[in-house]
Order: structure tokens, then sequence, then C-alpha cells
């Protein structure tokens, strides 16, 4: 770090206006569907509007004989090409999986999904020909009931068997890492305090704005595929393996991506299809979905069941915490399918110094849309569920929420300290972080204001909601994954090239669809290299121009990215060493490099790296045996993941009358180790915060019981506006990582992971008075309304929303709701 | 097909096109003005958002037929000379905009609001933009964009 500290002008920790913003807001931009090439043909996807079928058969001679159609493709007429998509997570060996075609050959398992393609000269006339395409289905029996699933009554794929997929269990007892958690749980019945709680983690679907939308040019010697994709480097990879092109004769490019969240970290059938007909047509093609077909078809994320039941000492010393899931995988595993809950396996005991820990998860098909990554992946699950639980933990207890958890944290001098769940956390301060929370947000005056308001009996009633929350991410060490069975390594790549004129080009194998990476990457070899901030160019998501990587998710691009570049700018100054001893006649041992300068120590004699990049450019004069490049490559895999953790305080006002919600503050303080760029930190950290608002408040996808997406539009899948939400106040402590050199931790998942408890907590606590201690989520005013009526038991609410075409029962004919 | 003309950021132009063509699709796959984009297709996301004859629309709820005669500015239009529009300016340093999918929308709609309310109060700005989705920035240095824009007097 010496050179970065004896930079002149110190570029990390800047908060820079970025260098992608000038593209795009002047709209210079390229989305994967602004692309246009001569001769380029239009798919239009023919779709399931059942759950489970047969298809019987399929009549394409209306849609072939339509204007400008080049031909209807099924899955029949391509079942011998067009693969299978891949899990690349099996998550146990005898993980039961049904064989996913691109397109349905003789069966379809979600509505949805993909029955026949029509190839067109234009996006219009191509949709316009599949409303001519006639399917007729033989309708089977659909599993739709999470709970119902998992007792195998109807089969989500009867040639399975069983709709159950994988149970993957980790005992902190038979890990070595902790004791035996039903031992602990038992005693605790006896002299103790057990709590046990059902939450429902409802099926959010990720919708990011711009639609995925792909293009395939076969007309050159390599393959060309632009995606909206998250990770161009992944898909070229499982293209190449699962339909046997040679990996090099595929180019995989990610152009200007518009938001992921996880929910283009995916080999999607429409990428597969795309690639097999451009192949057999020998055109271009182009496939580009309607916002509809995007939230009915790319996948979901979360739906699970989560049973906890935590054991306690009497003064609120926690013993033991067991967790049950059951996981709705929907109709296929996707690319990490089982792998998601098993991301918040290492997390439900959080902060907590737990001595015994058990976890089960069974993942479940359903004819439901798939599920996969969906910002935090896991982790929010695992976070809400023991935040919710600590709060209820405490109420039993008749504390304040923050004793108990005081009572059970990791001490900041405990550092670095091995979890029961087995994992090393390198550095935090969960004190710190929790005080400065507290002081920006008034705890103490906003606790007085809620006792006020319940003794005067307000009909508006104040809530505080805690979530003192870390996780993992920075995915991954690669060792560590392949542990877990998982199908990939987790290490990164960057290159960075000094061009003859001096400036500087860096190859980074990150992806980024938003987050910023030319500008924090820039920042860091401005530093790195001494070079202006402007001087360098940052080039990522093209598989020809950064040809190696594994692209971005799971909070990964910084910690294992970032610090690839760092390395590969640190090995272009080793290089650049000895050329310049040779150019100013010294010993390479009397040289510094400073501020992108060599000098030799005590003269005034030096040479600048843009200077040196120019000389080696020509190549004139080098020392014997060097060569003329001063160009270096790096791959960093990281030795453990990065733990950043915070504490998020949210203050929500119920109208007990009709259960109405206001959030009026919200406030956090987050250690994310040191940072880049405070205003992208920012940034990634609002965003953050509304999702996973949102998913306590508003969003859900929502399935009547003929299995039909009943909110599969934008009016329907309720996603927060600028009206519904607020302002906040954020800041940080800092503990600097040290699984890399920068000291960073991840934050693109952070405000997700920890938002959701920290309403849903402020909700219960406004109203925990009036006999409620659990509200489903997402909390809406007639759910929060119902809790309050419900005779003081509390408990969840059932029923999901309003369902859409049968206003004779509302809120009664949903899928959803706590089997009694 | 029926022929339209009508002056877009600043160019004449005129096509022949099919009465279900959307102004949406007309700007980009006729006109590549492809800076417009399309984010759903039950008008709420806002991210087509253009200014007809001076007022915001959404390009998606609109016929080219409909702007047969009209003025249309897009965000490819709102630049001059090379100088940002004020809001553009506001966005960029406020960092406004992580992706970019849903910004000119946004910096459309905005314009809007502040031509219609100078100085409007962060109640009024949230009002304004609730026709727009974001996902990515939580609407936070969205709203701030704005009032930085209203400070600089961007409706001027």
């Amino acid at each position: 770090m010496t050179a970065v500290q004896d930079a002149p002008t110190q570029e990390i920790g800047r908060d820079r206006r970025r260098k992608e913003d000038q593209r795009l807001i002047t709209g210079r931009t390229r989305w994967t569907d602004n692309i246009t090439l001569p001769g380029m043909l239009h798919l239009a996807m023919v779709r399931s509007p059942f759950a489970h079928a047969r298809i019987v058969s399929i009549d394409t001679e209306a849609a072939k004989a339509a204007t400008n159609v080049v031909t209807v493709v099924t899955g029949a007429d391509v079942a011998d090409e067009q693969g299978a998509l891949p899990n690349a997570w099996p998550i146990t060996a005898d993980q039961v999986a049904p064989s996913h075609p691109p397109i349905a050959v003789d069966r379809v398992a979600f509505a949805g999904e993909i029955v026949a393609v029509v190839v067109a000269r234009s996006a219009a006339d191509a949709r316009d020909a599949a409303e001519l395409v006639d399917v007729e289905y033989d309708e089977l029996p659909a599993v739709l009931d999470l709970k119902s699933a998992a007792d195998d009554e109807t089969l989500a794929h009867p040639d399975l068997g069983t709709n159950k997929s994988a149970y993957w269990v980790f005992d902190s007892g038979e890990a070595g890492t902790g004791g035996n958690a039903d031992k602990a749980i038992e005693q605790a019945r006896a002299d103790g305090i057990v709590i046990e709680r059902e939450y429902r983690q409802q099926r959010l679907i990720p919708a990011f704005m711009e639609p995925r939308s792909v293009v395939v040019d076969p007309t050159g010697e390599q393959i060309t595929m632009w995606s909206a994709t998250q990770i161009p480097h992944v898909l070229r990879f499982l293209l190449a393996a699962v339909l046997g092109i040679p990996e090099s004769k595929l180019r995989v490019v990610a152009p200007d991506v518009g938001g992921g969240f996880g929910g283009k970290l995916q080999t999607t059938p429409e990428e597969f299809i795309a690639m097999v007909l451009a192949r057999r047509l020998g055109k271009p093609v182009k496939y580009t979905e309607t916002r509809s077909e995007s939230l009915v078809s790319a996948h979901h994320g979360r739906d699970q069941w989560q049973k906890l039941t935590l054991s306690a000492e009497k003064d609120g010393t926690v013993t033991a915490l067991k967790v049950e899931l059951l996981a709705d995988m929907g109709a296929y595993l996707s690319l990490l399918g089982g792998g998601i809950p098993i991301l918040g396996a290492f997390m439900y005991n959080a902060i907590y110094k737990f001595p015994a820990y058990h976890f089960a998860c069974q993942t479940v098909l359903t004819n439901k849309t798939w599920t996969d990554a969906y910002r935090g992946a896991g982790r929010p699950e695992a976070t809400f569920a023991i935040e919710r639980i600590m709060d209820e933990l405490a109420a039993e207890l008749g504390v304040d929420p923050l004793e108990v958890r005081e009572k059970n944290w990791i001490r900041h001098e405990e550092f670095p300290f091995t979890t029961v769940a087995g994992l090393e956390y390198d550095s935090g301060n969960y004190e710190a972080a929790t005080e400065r929370a507290k002081e920006m947000f008034g705890y103490d005056e906003l606790r007085a204001e809620q006792r006020r308001r319940r003794e005067s009996g307000d009909p508006v009633q104040l809530g505080i909601g805690i979530s003192t929350f870390t996780e993992m991410c920075g995915w991954a060490p690669s060792k560590l994954v392949g542990q877990l069975s998982y199908g990939a390594g987790g290490w990164d790549h960057a290159t960075v090239r000094m061009t003859g004129t001096g400036k500087v080009e860096v190859l980074t194998g990150v992806s980024p669809h938003g987050q910023g990476h030319e500008t924090a990457f820039s920042q860091i070899v401005a530093d790195r290299l001494g070079v202006p901030f402007d001087d360098v160019e940052v080039l990522h998501g093209d598989t020809q121009v950064s040809a190696r990587g594994y692209d971005t998710y799971g909070s990964r691009s910084l910690v294992v990215g970032g610090e690839a570049v760092v390395r590969a700018a640190d090995k272009v100054v080793e290089k650049a060493k000895p050329i310049a001893a040779h150019l100013l006649e010294a010993s390479p041992d009397d040289l510094e490099f400073s501020g992108g300068r060599f000098t030799v120590r005590g003269t005034d004699q030096g040479i600048g790296i843009a200077e040196l990049a120019t000389a080696v450019f020509a190549a004139h004069n080098l020392p014997a045996g060097v060569e003329a490049t001063l160009d270096s490559d790096a791959t960093f895999d990281p030795d453990a993941l990065s733990f950043p953790h915070g504490t998020h305080l949210c203050a929500m006002e119920v109208d007990t009358e009709t259960g109405s919600l206001t959030m009026r503050k919200y406030v956090c303080c987050d250690d994310i180790g040191n940072i880049i760029n405070p205003l992208i930190v920012a940034g990634q950290v609002h965003g953050g915060l509304v999702q996973g608002i949102a998913q306590a408040l508003w969003e859900e996808a929502v399935y009547d019981e003929s299995g039909t997406l009943v909110s599969g539009s934008f009016v329907d899948y309720l996603l927060p506006t600028a009206a519904d939400t607020i302002s906040f106040e954020i800041d940080h402590t800092t503990s600097p990582s040290t699984t890399n050199t920068l000291g960073t931790k991840g934050v693109g998942e952070a405000g997700t992971i920890a938002s959701t408890p920290a309403v849903v907590n402020a909700i219960v606590d406004a109203v925990r008075h009036l006999g409620v201690n659990d509200i489903q989520m997402p909390c809406t005013p007639e759910r929060v309304w119902k809790a309050i009526r419900s005779g003081g038991k509390g408990g969840a609410t059932e029923g999901a929303a309003m369902p859409h075409f049968d206003p004779s029962e509302p809120g009664s004919d949903s899928t959803e709701g706590a089997r009694e | 097909m029926t022929r339209i003309t009508m002056t877009v950021d600043g160019a004449q132009v005129s096509d022949d096109v099919e009465p279900r063509m959307l102004l949406v699709q007309y700007l980009r796959e006729k006109l590549g003005k492809t800076g417009t984009v399309i984010g759903c297709d039950t008008s709420n996301c806002g991210a087509c958002t253009v200014h007809l004859d001076g007022r915001s629309v959404k390009s998606c709820n609109v016929l080219a037929v409909q702007a047969d005669g009209a003025e249309v500015t897009t965000i490819e239009g709102l630049a001059t000379d090379g100088q940002l529009h004020p809001v553009q300016e506001a966005f960029r340093e406020c960092h406004g905009l992580q992706c970019g999918f849903c910004t000119p929308g946004m910096i459309m709609q905005s314009i809007d609001l502040l031509n219609e309310n100078p100085h409007p109060t962060e109640e009024e700005i949230r009002l304004g933009l609730e026709g727009n989705l974001c996902r990515c920035t939580g609407y936070h240095n969205i709203v701030k964009a704005v009032q930085y824009a209203a400070r600089e007097g961007a409706s001027s």
C-alpha cells in the first residue's frame, strides 16, 4: 500500500463521479436489444399457458404460412441438438433433477415454458405468427404448494417419482464446530427458554429494468452471442460444454446490461434457443422478451418455509439453533438451484456465538417458474429468520432487543472468530456499528416516544426494528466452493496493459451491470500506477477482450476482481523496474516507485511510468533479455470469504385502525471494510435497502390455483416507486478485511440482506402489545389489520395478494399461507 | 401504411408506418434513436418517456401516427453543442443512476416535473416521478439529483 499512501492525490476513497454516466445520461448506450445486424431474423416464443401438461400436438402450418415467417421450430424438431440446460451446483450426490430441454419436447412443467419458436423477418411478424401456432395440451395435475409438494401427493415430474430433489444437512456436532443442537434444546425445555417459529420467505421476482435480450451472429469464424447477462464467461463455457461447440469458436459479449440482481445470473432457454437456431439458419437472430414474459419465465427468487427452534438459558444466552428449511426450486433446477438456500446455511448463526447449530434443507420441485439467485441469495433468508427470532427471544425475556443481541454477539476483541458453522470471520466491530447507528437514529428518544404512544393508546403506534446483520460474500475461494460441490471456481482475472502513449487499459473478468466497475477500478489503478484517473480505461464483458473470469455476482467484483487488478498493476511496476534502472543507469535496488515515477534514491533523477511505456513500445534501448512489454496478468483466488456487517434501525408507524404503514426513519451503519468510492457505495446501499424493504412490504409473486402467475405484469407485481420510499441515513465504521490487500468487503447485497428483518421487526414491535408476534411478508395493510384483530393471538396471517379475476372471494383462493 | 412527418431532436423525419406502430418503436426501429428504451408492456415503468410538444409522455403509450406533425425530444436531443442539460448533469453529479436503463425516462420526466414546478419539495418530486420505475438506486439519489437540478435552476 506504500504507493497508494504516498501518492500526491489519492484516488481511493474519493467520491469520483462515474465514468459510465456520460454515455448513459445521453442515450449513447448499447443495450443488446439495440443491436441490429444485416439479415437479422427475430424470434418469438410460444409459451405454455398451463402449469403442467402433456403436449399432444403442435400445428405450425398457419404460422409457417404467415407473412415474413422463415420457420417455426418445436422441441421435437431440435430434440437432438438443443441439449439440456445445466445445473452447476448438485448439492448432494443423489440430487434428483429433471432434464430441462430449452424447448419443451413432450411435456411442460410450468406456465411460461417455451413450446415453439417462430422465426420471422421482424419482431412484429414473429409475434403475430406466434398467435397462429396451435398447441393441443392434455392438462396434468399441477403441484403448486411447497408443503404439499414435499408430501409427494402430486408430482411435478411424474417420471421422477418424487418432488424431493435433495436433502442437505449441516450439524455442528458432526462437523466438530460445536455441540449437539437437539441435546441443548432438550435441556432448555427443562430449565431454559425454547422459541419455535415458522417464517415464510415469499416468492420474489428480480425484475431488473432491462428485459433480457440475446443476439447471435453465426456468420463469423467465431459465433458471437450478445446477451443481457451477468455472466458472459460462464455462459460461454456452458454453451460450449452443453452444445459441444468448441469454446474457441464462441465469443460472448455482455454489452450495456440494465441491472441483474442475480436475475441475470443464469444460462437461459432463450440463449440456448438463439444459439441453436442461428447456427441452423446461418443468419443472425435476435430475441428480446416482453416484460410479461420476463416475469413469468426469468427465474424467481426466495420461496422458502423456515422452521426455527432457538434455545437459551434464562438470562438470554443462546444455547442452540436448529433450522429446517423447505425450498421451492420451481419446475427445474436452475444454474445454482439448490445451492441458493445452502448459501444461507452458514449465516443463520449470524454475528452470534451460538454453541450448537443444526441446519437441514429439503429442496422441492413444483410446477412453478424456476428459482435461483436474487440479491443476497440465501443470506437474506437466514438473516431474516435469525434477526426475527432474536427479537422474539428479547420479547420472551422482556428486554430490549439490542440487549439480547449484545449478550450473544462476538465482541470486537474476539476476531478472528471461528463460528459454529465453521467459517472464520476475519474482522468486525458490532459494538461500534451499533453505537453509531443508535446515535444516528435517536434510539432512546424514539423508544420514549413509543412508550408515550402506547400509554396514551394512540391509534398510530410506533415500532422500532433492529437488524444487526452480517453476511458472507466475495464469492469465493475455489477450494471452499469445491468442498460444497459448486461446479466452478471462484478466482478472477485481470490484465493491465500499458499502451505506447502511456495510457492504461485494464481488462477485468468481472462483468458489471450498473455497479460502476469502470470508475472504481480506474481509481485503484490510478493510485497503484500513479497515473491520472482519466488515463485508465476499464474493459469488460467480452470474452474476446477479457478472456478469463467468473463474472459478477455474490458481491465479488471488488474483493476478488479488484484484487486481481491490484496484483496485475503491481506486476506492471515490477516489470518496469529493471527497464527504468537501465534507462536511468542505476541499480534496480536504488529505485523507488511513487506517484507514478521511478526515482533514484538520493538523486533528482527519475522517469515516469507513461514515459517508460513509450520507451518499451519503441524498444530501442531495453536491457538484455527483457521482453518489450509491461503488460501483466494476475489471477486472484481469495483464501476466505469477506464478512461485511452492520446495524440497521427502522422506525415504522402502524395505524392500528386501518393496518396502513408508514416508514418514519431508516438508518444504517455498515462496516464494509475500506471504501474505494463512497458515492458508489452509497448507491449500492440505498438500492439494496429498497429491495429488502420491498420484500417486507410489497413484493410477492402470486400464483392462482391453476398455476398461473397472477402478478405477471408490472401492473400486478408491486415494485416500489419514488412515492413509496423515503430517504435514508447511512454511515460506516471500518474494520478492514484481511482477505485482500485493499481491505475491502463486498457491499452489493448488504442493504438487501439487512433491511427486510429491520422493517418486519419494526412492524411487529409496534403491535406486539396487541398480541401479535408475526406478520407474514409482504406485510400488506390487510395482513397487518388482520393480525391486530385475530383475537390477540397474533401469528401469521394467511392469504396472499388479492386475486386478480375473482372479486367474490378476495384473498381466499391463494396457494399461499401456513397449513393448519 | 400511413405517412407521418415529425421533428425528432431537431431534425425533420418522414416515414410510412403501420398504424399500430408505437412511437417508441418508431424512434428505436425506424430512426435508430435507441437511447429511448422499452422496459415493460403495460405503461408502468416509464423507461420510454420522451417529450411530445414539450410535455412528457410514455412513448409506448402513443402511436407513431398520433405524433404526426409534432415535435419530439428524446434523451439524445437534450445536450446542445456538447453541453449537457442541467438535469443530465445533476444525475451524474448526484449518482442518480446505476445501470442506466431507466435513466433516459427518469431524466425526461424530471425535466417535465421541474418545468411545471421549478422548486418542488421532496414529496412533490417523489410524486412527480411515481410513473417511472428504477430498480437500482432506491430513488434516494434520483430525488437528490432533481433537488440539485432545481437549485441550479434547471427549469430556467
